[in-house]
């Protein structure tokens, strides 16, 4: 027996090792430990820096985008211009157009550099061309609506021309404008006689985030505001239908519905329908609501529709996962103290379940929020966002835009101050995407219940 | 539950809107991009001096914008197709075949198109010629046709610095492809002499087809990635310049005058690109911009008329508006279109 005993001991003694110095193969398998956990915290490292420099970079580019640089001015508006027949009619006073407001911002400027003693060799007409194309229309429309302030002098604050915003950036500079033919040196030379007497100022522009798109001519006065309206409309639509109709194909599939062959194909088909490009939603929209419902394109009521379409399958395959979470014994004893099938889910299994669906469909609504390849077919990427709605059904059918619709169109726009638009309006849209899923995320820690 | 009432009142809200959305009450244009910023200028203006609403206008290409244009009358179809491009023959026809008969042609003005590379890089004094030789599929090297052997600008014309030909041209959807090929690439192919040796060996049976013929190989452009198509916008030409200091790209001149500080523009056969220049006819590389108007839709939308003449008015596409200020070429003849536009003359009509 000893010699037994003792040739295994000698013999595997390569192989084993004593506890106190661990045998090569524990050595090599502790090393690919060590190795493994290396490259799952580098993969973390590389994740996070990508993350860093996506946020540093959308940060630093869309920020400014929120300072707009205002200029003060005290418009003197002219009974002889506006109202030439001086009885304050509307539709008199509605003629002038926005061209013949002009010439009450180049006086505007007369008084104001005699007002602080100002001299420039700049001529009128230069001089007005810093500020803003909207500063005529922003005029009229407060004409129009105070009618009888004509002939009054009353303070605006405009807008300036997008290049003054871009040097008090740091965007524009001298030596960038030399072939400009919008600006000149001697503009900006004026402009920083304007700063050092307090006229000219950088502020917080909330019409970045509540106004409206504007043209090619007028980037410092475009805003989200509008667009923001029409994602608003979509994602009440795509609510209001997405939710039920998921809610309850999922309860029928996965609590009535007997197991057989044409389920199945169902259920196939379901996830195939959530792994289809979004742009076949959107040639399916043209086609189906557009070309033969005859409903208007453009309207944010056919992009929630073409969108409702797109979020079903991520609801549906959602709530069936977190109805097929609830245990069967809830049911089983629901159904044993006899309860009808009805019953038994709506009282117990949906309430259980509802925490798992409400998350899934925020996720899904926020994945609708950020599409943009559905909605360039049914016509609501262009110059779209002018007119805020004014009402619910104005808001679902006449046209708009969306949020990440806008910023593809900032994007493609000539002048560089769209860019820094289109980055501003990306921090709005992802403000509500974080604060979307963050909202998912805490309702699924707080009610959720594990079994 | 009480989402099976949400849901149902959700679906006769929709199906009642859907009902009352008979009436459109705003203008929808459509069509080139070219035009886009223009369009939206005048949209723009349009809603702020009337008590219409301010109306639609998308992009997606001339082609695009007429396609849809001719898709019948109505109001689920536009009402304005924007175009960088006279409409053609085979798409009035079309527009006919859908009921699109009185088409209103109406022309705002003329655009540029320049060259321009990184404001760092190299400066080029360009002619149609150079730009046949360094980008055409075969050019002619002692009588004979054979493929583009030019490598760097300076194969192409001794004067030009030796760096490798790298040149982004608008893609075939756009508009202005066919402005360069026609104004520029068509135009070296005749002086190189390539075009009469392509006439004098091309297929067909009339002369009219063997020019066609002629033309369209005149016209090839090389596919060895020296030419790259841009299927974009020009942020994208202008992305593509940044990060390659070489390239040398196809602008439209109003897009080239808001980034003055990023590229610098080429000279074609000596002539600076400018609204003067482009108006006197001096620049050669320029052409038309139109839009079209359905005229069945005048008085059926609200405000489409007006829209159309405020478009053409004086203080809107004249010399000293918005749109020339923007980098449109007034056109010398707009009294003649503001006259169309009133007595709403159609193409191919009698007025």
């Amino acid at each position: 027996m000893t010699d037994h005993s003792q040739s295994p001991d000698t013999q595997p003694s390569k192989h084993a090792g004593s506890l106190l110095s661990p045998s090569p193969g524990t050595i090599k398998r502790n090393r690919a430990e060590a190795r493994f956990k290396g490259y799952g915290i580098a993969a973390i490292a590389v994740g996070l820096l990508m993350l860093l420099v996506l946020v540093f970079t959308i940060v630093s580019k869309g920020v400014g985008a929120y300072t707009q640089t205002f200029i003060t001015l005290d418009v003197e508006l002219l009974e002889s211009k506006l109202d030439k027949k001086g009885n304050r009619n509307l539709d008199d006073i509605k003629k002038v157009t926005t061209f013949g407001y002009a010439p009450l911002i180049k006086n505007a400027f007369a008084t104001k550099l005699e007002e602080l003693g100002l001299e420039t060799d700049l001529k009128a007409k230069d001089q007005a061309k810093i500020v803003s194309k909207s500063a005529a229309a922003q005029l009229r429309e407060y004409v129009i609506a105070n009618p009888d302030m004509i002939g009054k002098t009353v303070t605006f604050k405009f807008l300036t021309n997008s290049r003054v915003d871009g040097y008090m950036k740091g965007r524009v500079s001298r030596e960038s404008i030399a072939k400009d033919k919008s600006i000149s040196v001697a503009q900006l030379d004026f402009v920083d006689q304007l700063v050092a007497a307090g006229v000219i100022k950088k502020t917080f522009n909330l019409d970045f985030i509540l106004g409206a798109d504007a043209s090619d001519q007028r980037p410092e006065a475009a805003g989200m505001g509008v667009s923001m309206v029409g994602s608003l409309f979509m994602m009440l639509v795509v609510l209001a239908l997405a939710l039920p109709i998921g809610v309850a194909a999922s309860i029928y599939l996965e609590e009535f519905a007997p197991q057989n062959w044409l389920t199945d194909i169902i259920e196939v088909n379901i996830s195939n329908l959530a792994a289809v490009p979004s742009i076949v939603f959107g040639i399916l929209g043209l086609a189906v609501f557009i070309n033969y419902m005859h409903l208007p394109t453009s309207a944010p009521l056919v992009g929630g529709l073409v969108l409702t379409l797109m979020t079903l399958p991520t609801i549906i395959i959602s709530t069936r996962a977190s109805l097929k979470s609830v245990p069967p014994s809830i049911r089983d004893a629901a159904l044993g103290v006899g309860a009808s099938k009805m019953q038994s889910v709506f009282h117990h299994v949906l309430p259980l379940a509802a925490p798992g669906i409400l998350t899934g469909t925020i996720i899904g609504l926020a994945q609708a929020l950020g599409e943009t390849a559905p909605l360039l077919l049914i016509g609501m990427v262009g110059f779209i966002a002018s007119n805020a709605p004014d009402s619910l059904s104005s808001g679902l059918l006449s046209p708009n835009s969306a949020m990440p619709a806008q910023i593809y169109e900032w994007a493609k726009r000539a002048d560089p101050a769209f860019y820094e638009r289109a980055w501003g309006g990306i921090i709005i849209l992802l403000v509500f995407l974080v604060t979307m899923n963050t909202v998912a995320v805490i309702l699924r820690r707080r009610f959720e219940r594990r079994w | 539950m009480s989402f099976v009432k949400m849901t149902a009142s959700a679906l006769t809200i929709a199906a009642v809107s859907a009902t009352t959305a008979a009436a459109r009450d705003q203008v929808q244009v459509a069509g080139s991009s070219t035009v886009l910023p223009y369009a939206s200028i005048v949209a723009e203006a349009f809603g702020e001096n009337f008590d219409f609403p301010t109306p639609v206008v998308e992009s997606g290409g001339s082609s695009a914008g007429l396609k849809r244009f001719c898709e019948g009358v109505g109001e689920n179809t536009i009402d304005v197709a924007n175009a960088s491009r006279a409409i053609k023959e085979k798409e009035v026809k079309k527009c006919a075949e859908n009921g699109v008969t009185d088409i209103i042609e109406v022309r705002i003005g003329y655009d540029g198109i320049v060259f321009a590379s990184d404001i760092n890089a190299n400066s080029f004094e360009y002619t149609p010629t150079d730009w046949f030789l360094a980008l055409s599929d075969k050019v002619m090297v002692d009588g004979k046709l054979v493929d583009n052997p030019n490598q760097t600008w300076a194969d192409v014309n001794a004067n030009f610095p030796a760096v490798d030909i790298q040149a982004f041209v608008p893609g075939t959807k756009h508009g202005t492809r066919e402005v360069f090929e026609d104004k520029v690439i068509l135009a070296g192919c005749e002086t190189t002499g390539a075009f009469e040796h392509l006439l004098a060996n091309a297929s067909g049976d009339t002369d009219k087809a063997k020019k066609k013929a002629a033309e369209k190989a005149c016209i090839a452009l090389r596919t060895d990635g020296k030419s790259v198509d841009i299927d974009g916008d020009y942020t994208e030409t202008l992305a593509r310049i940044e990060s390659n200091k070489d390239g040398v790209g196809v602008f439209g001149l109003a897009f080239y005058e808001n980034n003055t500080d990023k590229l610098q523009v080429a000279t074609m056969s000596g002539i600076v690109p400018s609204t003067e220049s482009i108006a006197t006819g001096e620049y050669p590389v320029s052409r038309p911009l139109f839009f079209y108007v359905k005229k069945a839709h005048i008085g059926v939308i609200p405000g489409l008329k007006e829209f159309a003449e405020f478009f053409v008015a004086d203080e809107i596409a004249g010399p000293d508006g918005p749109l020339a200020e923007y980098g449109l070429v007034a056109d010398p003849e707009l009294e003649d279109t503001q006259n169309a536009v009133a007595d709403e003359a159609t193409l191919g009509g009698n007025s």
